[in-house]
Formats: structure tokens, C-alpha cells, sequence
């Protein structure tokens, strides 16, 4: 009677652990692939433009040789621009996963309840109607963002938070602050349609080193306490009662969590704008390639990355005229959305 | 009024109302709204003084005040028209979805029927305002029935979450192909932005004229569909089973919802919110019944839009903050509470 049990269980740790082994192995690939596609990217977007330079060229301009022309485009241009694309991506894929993890709920994300609208609202109120600039921006629209997330959540609190209810109410708050950005907007001393672009979808138009270093010092600070949180992240996953039962302090690890995560979306719309739905996106993306289980916190950072670098290629070159990298990520967001809806819907499950 | 007082506290709007009540609540509104109007003359954002007013109703124009007021007259005159267009179509759309949270700002109807006049415009060269018309009420047309197939699609048919975040997502692609529409024409980038946040600071009595014809044929097709609304409240089944045809109850209530929207968008852009909390408001003071719920819902939703219009003519004098604007600071709110309200299950 003992030895088949022993047997069976010796089996089934054999094939946990080799599916383990496996998945283990699939996320070191596709971290790997994603990470040398965001460098490729990064070469791609720094060589192409008006004029085009050699790999040699922007090697040289990288490494602090005077290049002729190249030196101005590619260091004081591309490169800034290049470097927010793959951190204010990161920042956003981050920020998504986070709150879609802690929700539950891929709805969750913060663009579509409302904290990058709140965030973007901010900013640029802070710029037009304060005349703030630099880091006092940042430090304003975190405050507006976690206050937002706060209100959306204890808003939706009516003996306990449900994902359904959370999600609409987001989308209320959401549409409330939109038009505050409007309002924002129309008071503008001229209507810069560029301009305003960046607070209603996002843009990488015009950045400088000085937009780029909030958002790297950002992630440098915020980015580690999130991974730090990644084994609380997913154990939160099970339900409060198991968690607090398995040892994780829930509402220090949620608090954490938070802050984080709005601290990374806020810095990163402060400088770039709400890339629209790059937060609601990265997360799904990495599930789908990495495959379920385990903590998507590194896989959708560099999705997000990707995203944004791709996206910012793709409305710079792809059409006759440059578009912000927000009317991309847009027009290829909410069709995923729908097709969410679709699917979900399909399958009977609910969302 | 001691038949006005409710026996429900528990804040359910009440199935039948006395008609008493009703007339009393219908005088009520009537009077609300006769102050709004005047209120909507005599202030703006340029101080002026009762001479004037007096002056330019009677048809003169001499100096900046009194042609201040000739224009905020025509301002009035289409703040009341979309204003009782919208309360009525969300009326219609609350009705024929049976969704607390349907509006023709929410499920993006509005944002469909501007970006059919921006891409008419870019690319197809449209410039008359009769074109707008009909562009505006097929892209609305287009965008209901998408939105509605997107949420109604699969179990539970058309639940709020779904028909509210289907509206979502297409409003969010929308204003994504508005900015990729309109980005490459900075020449006419200007003239497009008042199809980005609706407003009625451009009223022309020649518009209005124009667009009258289809909001009085909206009008009267939703208001033949009380009595079918109120069957469809039961239920399809029970609807079916009284005699209703119940697909073609439904198409004929929609289209005339979707003909009041798009032409309100053509003239004023996409305004949003009025079609959800008119209807609310008005089922705390009439009840449920559409046959008094849909007139009521009109004139409230005119008394809104107007107050909207003041309100944004105030705050930020001396200049104004467009209409869709407030409505959207107004509305958003009672969304969220409206949300709140509503049980878990029945999200």
C-alpha cells in the first residue's frame, strides 16, 4: 500500500518539477528575446530618421566621439527620445501588471480606471494653469495620481471592492478628469495641437536628457521595491485570508504596491504624457508569451518597453506624417479591449 | 402633496406616481425652466445691463452688449433644443437596453458621430453643414450598432459593464482616429477641435434651422415609443408575449435616439452625461411609466444643458468653458453613484 504512493507521488514531484523546469526555462528565453528585440530597437531608432547613420556612426556618437551632425541628431535628439520610449514603457508596463495582479482583473489597469487620466490632468494643469516645471510636475501629478487611486478605490468600497464595480467607477473618474484635460488644454495660450497631444494620448516629441532623468531616477527608486514585493505580489493573489495566513502583511505589501506602481505611471506621464493604453496592455502580452503562473513583473516591463520604441517608430516613419506615439498605442489598444470583451464574452467567463 | 409622499425610503424610484403629483412636478419643471432661460439671457461672461437685454429682444443690435445678447439668444434657443434631444435619447437608450448606464456620451454614439464629420471633412471634403447632418446620424447609426453587438455579445446579454466598457474602448479608438485624422490637416486642425469637446458658443439660428427637421422627426419617433418601452421593460419575453414585435420595437426606438444624437453632434459636437442623469432624475419624479418619463426627461434635460451653459459661462469669467465640459464634471458623479447603487450581480 505504501510503495504505490510513494510511487505516485515521486511521479507527480517529477512532473512538477520538470514543468517547472520548464516554464523556468521558457521566461529566461523570452526575457532574453525580449530584452535583445528592445535593443535592437533602441540601434534601429537612433540610425533612422531625416538622415540616416551607420551602426559605426552611432557607435562612435555613443561612445563620446565628435561625429560631425551626427553628434547633435543622434545624441541630443534621438538619443533622449530613444531613452524615455524604453523607460517611460517600462515604467507603464510595470505600473499595468501591478495593479492588474493586485486586482485580479486585467481591467484593472491604470489607464482605464482613470490614475493616468488623473496624472495627465495634473500635469498639465501644474504646466498651463501653475506655470510649474521639472521635477515639481512629477511631484504633482504623483500626488493627484495617488489620490485618485485612492478615491477610485474607497469609491468602489461598499462592503468590500469588487472588480466590476472598481472598473466602472474607474471609468466615471476617468472620463471626469479627461475633460478637466480638456478644459486645461483650452486655456493654453495658443491651441498647439502637437503640444496638447502629449496630455490627451502621449508623445515623445521634443525630449531632452532633462525630461529623461525623473523618470530613470524613478525607476531606479520604484522599480526595486516592486520586485522586492513580486513573491508578496503573487501570493496576494489567493485571497487576503490565505495570504495573511501564509505570512505576507497585506496592507503594507498593498500600500507598497500602490505607491509604487502610481509613482512609476505618474513620473513616466508627467514626462511623455498617458501612452495610451500601454499600462492596459504590456500585462496581457507577457502573459500570453511567457505562459500562466509565476510573477509578470520583468516580462511586462519589457513589453512595455518594447511597445512604446516600436509604437514611437511606427508614428514617426510608417505614414506621411509624424503622429505621437499615443495615436498608435491608442488605435491599437482599444481594439484589444474589444476583442477582451469579445472573448471573454465568448467563452462565458466573466471579466 | 401628502399623495406626493413616497412609502419606499429606500430610495427605489416609485413604479406609478399619482397623476396629481405628476402635474405638479410637470409645473415645477415648466417654471425651473423659464428661469433658466431668462437666466441664460441676462448673464454671460460680458455684464449687461436689463436695458439692453430689453433693447436686443425687441430686435436691436446697436454696441457689443446688446449684440452679446442676440447671440446668447440663439445660444439658448439650441442649448434648450440639444438639451432635451440628449435627456430624451438617453431616455430611449436607458429603455431599449433596459441599462441604468446607457447615455449617448457613455456608449460612445456621440464620439462615433464626430468622427465620421472629422473624417467627411479631411477626406472627403465636406464643408456644408447638410452634409454634417447626415454624415453625423450614420456614424452614430454605425457606432450604436457596434457598441451594442460588442456588449451584447455571448451570457447575460447587454449587462452595464459590458455595454459601459464596449462604449469605453470605442470611444477611446475614436478619439485615437480623430487625433490620427486631423494631425496630418493643421490647416483645418482649428476647426475640428469643436468636434472634440462639444459646445454651443458657434448657435446660429441657420443651423438650428437646419438641424430641426431631424431632431423633430427623432422626437416624434421616440415619443411614439413609450408604450413600446414600456412593454420591453418587462422583459422580451413577457414584451413578445403582450403583443410586441419586440426587434422591431427595439429598431424603431434606436433609430429615433440615433437621429436625435447624431444631429445634435452635428451642430454642438459630442456633449455627454445629459442622457444619463436626466432619465434618473426624472424616475424620482414621475416613476417609470416612458409616457410621462420620456416628455419629462426632454424638458429636464433642456433645464440641464442650459444650466450647464450658464454655469460654464460664469465660472471662468471672462472667458467660457464649453458645455461638454461641465456636463462631463456634472455627470461623471452620479455615474459613479449610480454605480454604486446598482447590486453586485446586476453589474
Amino acid at each position: 500500500m505504501k510503495t504505490p504512493l510513494a510511487a505516485h507521488d515521486a511521479s507527480s514531484v517529477g512532473i512538477v518539477t520538470a514543468s517547472r523546469v520548464r516554464r523556468g526555462r521558457r521566461r529566461r528565453i523570452v526575457i532574453a528575446v525580449l530584452a535583445a528585440l528592445i535593443v535592437a530597437m533602441f540601434a534601429l531608432a537612433l540610425m533612422v530618421g531625416r538622415t540616416f547613420y551607420t551602426p559605426g556612426e552611432v557607435l562612435g556618437v555613443l561612445l563620446g566621439d565628435d561625429v560631425p551632425g551626427a553628434s547633435f541628431t543622434v545624441g541630443r535628439l534621438r538619443l533622449p527620445r530613444a531613452a524615455l520610449a524604453v523607460v517611460a514603457g517600462a515604467c507603464f508596463g510595470l505600473g499595468g501588471i501591478t495593479f492588474q495582479t493586485m486586482l485580479r482583473n486585467p481591467l484593472a489597469s491604470p489607464d482605464i480606471i482613470g490614475i493616468s487620466a488623473g496624472a495627465s490632468a495634473a500635469a498639465a494643469f501644474a504646466i498651463v494653469i501653475l506655470g510649474f516645471g521639472g521635477a515639481r510636475v512629477s511631484v504633482f501629478a504623483i500626488v493627484v495620481g495617488l489620490a485618485v487611486a485612492i478615491m477610485v478605490y474607497l469609491l468602489s468600497f461598499r462592503s468590500g471592492v469588487v472588480g466590476t464595480r472598481l472598473v466602472l467607477i474607474g471609468i466615471g473618474i476617468a472620463a471626469m478628469l479627461n475633460s478637466v484635460t480638456a478644459y486645461v488644454l483650452s486655456k493654453a495660450p495658443q491651441w498647439e495641437l502637437q503640444e496638447a497631444m502629449r496630455w490627451l494620448t502621449g508623445s515623445l516629441n521634443g525630449v531632452t536628457w532633462g525630461d529623461v532623468l525623473p523618470v530613470l531616477i524613478a525607476l531606479a527608486a520604484l522599480g526595486p521595491v516592486l520586485l522586492g514585493q513580486a513573491r508578496n505580489l503573487s501570493i496576494l493573489q489567493l485571497g487576503d485570508d490565505a495570504a495573511a495566513a501564509m505570512g505576507v502583511h497585506t496592507e503594507r505589501t498593498r500600500i507598497l504596491l500602490i505607491v509604487g506602481a502610481v509613482g512609476l505611471i505618474a513620473f513616466a506621464t508627467a514626462a511623455a504624457g498617458p501612452v495610451a493604453f500601454v499600462a492596459f496592455l504590456a500585462g496581457p502580452i507577457a502573459a500570453r508569451i511567457v505562459g500562466p503562473r509565476g510573477v509578470l513583473l520583468v516580462p511586462s516591463a519589457l513589453v512595455g518597453a518594447l511597445l512604446v520604441l516600436a509604437a514611437d517608430l511606427v508614428g514617426q516613419f510608417a505614414f506621411g506624417t509624424r503622429y505621437p506615439v499615443g495615436v498608435v498605442t491608442g488605435a491599437l489598444g482599444a481594439p484589444y479591449l474589444l476583442y477582451l470583451i469579445i472573448r471573454t464574452n465568448r467563452t462565458g467567463g466573466s471579466l | 402633496m401628502t399623495a406626493g409622499v413616497s412609502p419606499s425610503t429606500s430610495g427605489v424610484a416609485v413604479l406609478r406616481r399619482p397623476t396629481r403629483v405628476r402635474l405638479l412636478w410637470l409645473l415645477v419643471v415648466a417654471v425651473v425652466l423659464a428661469g433658466l432661460v431668462v437666466a441664460s439671457v441676462v448673464i454671460g461672461s460680458r455684464v449687461v445691463s436689463w436695458d439692453d437685454v430689453i433693447a436686443a429682444l425687441d430686435g436691436s443690435v446697436d454696441g457689443l452688449n446688446q449684440a452679446a445678447v442676440t447671440k446668447r439668444i440663439s445660444r439658448t434657443v439650441l442649448a434648450l433644443l440639444l438639451g432635451a434631444c440628449l435627456g430624451l435619447a438617453g431616455a430611449v437608450m436607458q429603455g431599449v437596453t433596459r441599462n441604468p448606464l446607457a447615455d449617448p456620451g457613455i456608449l460612445g454614439v456621440n464620439m462615433g458621430a464626430s468622427l465620421a464629420v472629422v473624417t467627411g471633412i479631411a477626406w472627403f471634403g465636406l464643408w456644408r453643414f447638410s452634409g454634417f447632418i447626415w454624415t453625423a446620424i450614420a456614424g452614430a447609426a454605425v457606432t450604436a450598432v457596434l457598441v451594442y453587438l460588442i456588449g451584447s455579445l455571448g451570457r447575460g446579454g447587454a449587462t452595464p459593464l459590458k455595454l459601459a466598457l464596449a462604449g469605453a474602448a470605442t470611444t477611446a479608438t475614436f478619439a485615437s482616429f480623430i487625433s490620427a485624422v486631423v494631425l496630418p490637416r493643421g490647416d483645418i486642425a482649428g476647426s475640428v477641435r469643436s468636434w472634440q469637446i462639444g459646445g454651443v458658443g458657434g448657435a446660429s439660428f441657420e443651423a438650428i434651422g437646419q438641424v430641426l427637421p431631424f431632431l423633430a422627426v427623432g422626437t416624434v419617433i421616440c415619443l411614439l415609443s413609450a408604450r413600446a418601452l414600456n412593454s420591453l421593460a418587462l422583459g422580451d419575453e413577457l414584451a413578445a408575449g403582450l403583443g410586441e414585435r419586440v426587434a422591431i420595437a427595439r429598431g424603431f426606438a434606436s433609430l429615433g435616439a440615433v437621429l436625435l444624437c447624431g444631429a445634435a453632434t452635428a451642430v454642438a459636437g459630442p456633449i455627454g452625461f445629459v442622457g444619463l442623469v436626466v432619465p434618473h432624475l426624472c424616475r424620482l419624479l414621475v416613476g417609470v411609466d416612458h409616457r410621462w418619463l420620456l416628455p419629462f426627461s426632454a424638458l429636464t434635460g433642456a433645464g440641464l444643458l442650459t444650466a450647464s451653459d450658464v454655469l460654464g459661462r460664469v465660472i471662468a469669467r471672462p472667458e467660457e468653458v464649453d458645455v461638454g465640459i461641465i456636463t462631463a464634471l456634472v455627470g461623471a458623479p452620479f455615474f459613479i453613484a449610480i454605480v454604486r447603487r446598482q447590486k453586485v450581480r446586476e453589474l
